[in-house]
C-alpha cells in the first residue's frame, strides 16, 4: 500500500520529530510511505483568511502531487478537514475539477485515523509510560469525527494511562491567525484549557494538531510551566516521545 | 441600535481584565451547556427532529413571500392590523404612531431583540410615551442607565447576583436583599402597577403562524401575558419578517428545539399561542392588535451565500458555546446581536465595513455549528465573510501582504524549500539553550502572551532527503 505522507508546513519546520513518528507507525503497519518533496501547504492560512483564489491555487497543487497514492496521511486534523472537507466545496461548481478533488479527499486520512479505521492497527511499533490527558483538536474533532481513533490507539499501549480532563473537546483558543489577531482573548481561552490540563494531573497533554500544540507549549512555558510535557499523538504512539525537545526530556539530557 | 462593533479590540481588551464579568460568564460554560447537554438526550431522536426543523424553515423560507401574505391575511381576517416596515427605523416610526393613535401614554414591554434594532424605547420616549421593560432582565437594564443587553435570551447574564442587589437597592430605595425570590417579589412589586396602568403592550414574536396567523412567544416570568393580555387596550407585536413558518405543526417542531437549545428547558414556563384581538364574547384579550413585521436586511440575504442564517431561532446556544463569547461577553460585539450568529448578522445588517472585527475573531473552532439546532453552518458564513472583506480590500495592508507572500513562496517550491530551510535554522538560533522565542518578530499578538517553542535541527525534508540517500534504491 503506497502512502504519500503530507508532512504539512508546521511540522517540517518546527516539529520535524512528529512527521518521523508519523512514518514510523506507517511502517511498521506494512505501508510504503513516500514523501512528495515539493509540497508546501496546503492552502489553509489563505482559506481561513478569506483568499479563496490561493486557496485553490495550492489545492490544485496538493492534487498534482498527490492523487497517484493509494492513500493520502496528515498528522493534523486541521489540514487533514482541508483536504477532506473544504477542497470538495472549494470545488464544488468546477466540473473539470470536482470528480479527482472528490476522490483525494476520500482516501486522505488523519493520521489516527487512518491507522485505526483503515488499517485497524493493533500493535505500536514503540513503548511510552506515562500519565497522559488527551485534548481533542478542533478540526480533527469536529470536522473529521477524530475522537475515539487516538484513544482506541492509545489504548493498545498498557504503559499509557489516560486521564480525561474536563471539556476536553473545548477549542484551545489557537485559530489559526486569530492567536495572533485577538492574541489576548487567545490566551484567556488557553489558560482554560491549561487549568482543565493541570487538574486533570497528568503530566503530559497530548494532542493531534500542531497549532493547539504550539500554543498550549507557548502559554504553558511562558506562565512558568516548565515541567507539562505537550506531545503529539504520533510520538506517543511511535514510542519516539523521549527524543522530543520537550523540557523534561532536555533536563534528563542536562 | 447604533453600532459600536469598530470598537471591538479595545472593547475586548477591557472585559477580559474585568474579573467579576469573567466570573459572572462562567455561568455559560459551567451551567448552560450541561443544561442544554441534558436537555436534548430527552428526545428520542434529536438529530432527526433537527434535520426536520432545518427541513421546515428552508420550506418556510424558500417562498418566504407566499408565507408572509398567507400570514397577513390569516392575521386581518382575525381582526388584526399587519404593518410592513422596510428599516429598523421605519418600525420604530410605526409603533410610535400607533400610539399616537390610541392615546398612550404609557407601554410595557416583554422581551424582543427586534426592538433593540429599533431602539424602540428611544423614539417612544422622544414621542413622550413612557416605557417599562418587564422582562426582569430587560428590567434591570433599563433601570441601570438602559444598558444594552449582552446576550439574546439572558440579556443581564453579565451581572452578578450582587451586582443587581446594589442596583435595586440603589433604584428602588429599599434596603438591599441578597436572596432571589425576595428580590423578585421586589421586582414584581414594581412592576405590578405598572401593567395595571399601562395602555399598549408590545412583545416581540418567537414565531409567525402562516395558517393561523397566529404568534407565538416563548417566555419563563409570564410578563409576556401581562403585556399582551391582561389590561392594556392595544398589543403590538414587533418581530422579523424571517419569523414565520407555515403550520401549527411547524411550531410543534420548533418548539421542542428552542427551549431545549436556549435554556436547557424541556419546555418554557410560558408559551403563548396569541391569534388576533379580543372577539365579541371573548373574556381576555387586546382590543386591538398590530403586527409591526421588520426587513431590516433580512430580504437581502434570501436567495445569496448566506441565507442559511435566516433560519435561526434566536436560541443563543452558538453563544452560550463559544470560548470566544465566553470570555469577552456579549457587550464587545457592538450591536443587538453577539456571539457566532451576531458576527454573520451584524455585518449582514450594518455593513462589512463597520463590522470588520466580527467575522475574524472566531477560532473557528466549529462548536456553534455542533449545537446549532438550525444547523446553520456558521464558521462557514463567518468564512465567507471574511472572503467578502479580502476581496473588498477590508483588511489591513500588513495582512494582505503577508497573505500573499505566503501565497507567492508557497505555489513555488523552489523557493520555499530553500527559505524553509533558513527559517528553520533562524528560528531555532533564536530559540537558544531553551528552545524558547520570547519575542516573535512581527508576531506581538502572540509574543505578549506566549513563547513559541522553537525548532531543534534541521526540516523533516531534510531529514527525509538524507534517509533517502542512504537507502538503497527500491
Amino acid at each position: 500500500m503506497k502512502v504519500g505522507l503530507f508532512i504539512t508546513c508546521l511540522v517540517d519546520v518546527m516539529r520535524p520529530e512528529i512527521a518521523e513518528a508519523s512514518v514510523r507507525l506507517l511502517e511498521s503497519a506494512g505501508c510504503t510511505v513516500e514523501v512528495p518533496m515539493a509540497q508546501t501547504c496546503c492552502g489553509q492560512p489563505g482559506y481561513n483568511s478569506g483568499d479563496s483564489v490561493a486557496a485553490r491555487d495550492l489545492a490544485r497543487k496538493f492534487l498534482g502531487e498527490f492523487e497517484g497514492f493509494d492513500y493520502v496521511v496528515v498528522p493534523s486534523g486541521s489540514c487533514g478537514g482541508m483536504v477532506r472537507q473544504h477542497y470538495p466545496a472549494l470545488f464544488a461548481d468546477d466540473p473539470d475539477l470536482s470528480n479527482r478533488i472528490d476522490a483525494l479527499a476520500q482516501k486522505t486520512f488523519e493520521l489516527t485515523a487512518f491507522l485505526h479505521d483503515v488499517l485497524g492497527v493493533s500493535s505500536l511499533p514503540g513503548r511510552f509510560a506515562g500519565e497522559i490527558t488527551y485534548h481533542d483538536s478542533c478540526s480533527g474533532l469536529r470536522e473529521l469525527g477524530v475522537q475515539v481513533q487516538p484513544r482506541a490507539l492509545l489504548a493498545l499501549n498498557p504503559s499509557v494511562r489516560l486521564t480525561e480532563m474536563k471539556d476536553a473537546r473545548a477549542c484551545c483558543g489557537f485559530g489559526g491567525t486569530f492567536a495572533i489577531k485577538y492574541g489576548d482573548i487567545s490566551s484567556a481561552i488557553v489558560d482554560e484549557k491549561i487549568g482543565h490540563i493541570h487538574a486533570s494531573g497528568a503530566s503530559c497533554v497530548v494532542l493531534g494538531d500542531l497549532g493547539c500544540m504550539l500554543n498550549i507549549e507557548g502559554r504553558l512555558r511562558r506562565t512558568g510551566d516548565n515541567t507539562t510535557r505537550v506531545l503529539h499523538i504520533a510520538q506517543v504512539l511511535a514510542g519516539t516521545a523521549s527524543d522530543a525537545a520537550s523540557p523534561s526530556a532536555t533536563d534528563e539530557a542536562r | 441600535m447604533q453600532v459600536q462593533s469598530m470598537h471591538f479590540k479595545a472593547r475586548s481588551g477591557q472585559k477580559l481584565a474585568d474579573l467579576r464579568l469573567q466570573q459572572n460568564l462562567k455561568v455559560l460554560s459551567q451551567r448552560w451547556t450541561v443544561g442544554r447537554t441534558n436537555a436534548i438526550a430527552e428526545l428520542d431522536d434529536f438529530e432527526a427532529t433537527r434535520d426536520q426543523a432545518v427541513e421546515r424553515r428552508n420550506r418556510a423560507l424558500a417562498n418566504l413571500d407566499v408565507w408572509l401574505e398567507r400570514f397577513e391575511a390569516q392575521a386581518i381576517a382575525r381582526g388584526a392590523t399587519v404593518l410592513w416596515a422596510e428599516t429598523p427605523e421605519e418600525a420604530s416610526r410605526l409603533v410610535v404612531e400607533i400610539a399616537r393613535r390610541h392615546e398612550v401614554a404609557k407601554v410595557t414591554k416583554s422581551k424582543s431583540m427586534v426592538s433593540e434594532e429599533m431602539a424602540l424605547n428611544r423614539h417612544l420616549e422622544a414621542a413622550g410615551v413612557k416605557v417599562v421593560e418587564t422582562d426582569l432582565g430587560e428590567y434591570i437594564l433599563q433601570i441601570n442607565d438602559n444598558e444594552p443587553p449582552s446576550h439574546i435570551v439572558a440579556p443581564v447574564v453579565h451581572k452578578s447576583k450582587d451586582e443587581v442587589s446594589d442596583l435595586f437597592a440603589r433604584v428602588h430605595k429599599r434596603p438591599r436583599l441578597t436572596d432571589i425570590p425576595q428580590m423578585t417579589r421586589e421586582a414584581r412589586e414594581f412592576l405590578r402597577p405598572q401593567f395595571l396602568s399601562a395602555d399598549m403592550g408590545v412583545s416581540g414574536g418567537n414565531f409567525l403562524i402562516a395558517e393561523t396567523g397566529s404568534v407565538a412567544v416563548f417566555t419563563n416570568e409570564g410578563n409576556e401575558g401581562m403585556c399582551t393580555v391582561l389590561p392594556p387596550k392595544v398589543h403590538v407585536v414587533v418581530t422579523g419578517i424571517e419569523k414565520v413558518i407555515p403550520t401549527l405543526e411547524d411550531l410543534a417542531t420548533m418548539a421542542r428545539l428552542l427551549p431545549r437549545s436556549a435554556t436547557g428547558q424541556s419546555i418554557s414556563n410560558y408559551f403563548s399561542i396569541l391569534t388576533g384581538p379580543r372577539a365579541p364574547g371573548e373574556q381576555d384579550g387586546p382590543e386591538h392588535m398590530y403586527f409591526v413585521l421588520v426587513d431590516g436586511g433580512r430580504s437581502g440575504l434570501l436567495g445569496g451565500e448566506f441565507q442559511d442564517m435566516l433560519r435561526c431561532i434566536r436560541c443563543g446556544a452558538c453563544m452560550n458555546h463559544c470560548p470566544v463569547y465566553q470570555k469577552i461577553g456579549g457587550h464587545t460585539y457592538g450591536w443587538v446581536y453577539p456571539g457566532p450568529m451576531g458576527s454573520v448578522l451584524t455585518p449582514a445588517y450594518v455593513g462589512l465595513e463597520k463590522t470588520l472585527d466580527l467575522p475574524q475573531a472566531a477560532t473557528l473552532c466549529g462548536e456553534c455549528h455542533v449545537v446549532c439546532p438550525m444547523k446553520i453552518p456558521l464558521p462557514d458564513l463567518l468564512r465567507k465573510l471574511r472572503e467578502r472583506q479580502f476581496e473588498r480590500g477590508l483588511r489591513p495592508w500588513r495582512e494582505r501582504l503577508g497573505l500573499a507572500a505566503w501565497a507567492f513562496v508557497a505555489r513555488r517550491p523552489a523557493i520555499y524549500r530553500p527559505l524553509v530551510r533558513i527559517g528553520a535554522r533562524v528560528l531555532g538560533w533564536m530559540g537558544g539553550d531553551a528552545h524558547r522565542i520570547a519575542q516573535l518578530p512581527g508576531g506581538s499578538g502572540w509574543s505578549l502572551y506566549r513563547d513559541m517553542p522553537a525548532p531543534v535541527g534541521p526540516t523533516f525534508k531534510e531529514r527525509w532527503a538524507k534517509r533517502e540517500a542512504k537507502a538503497p534504491p527500491r
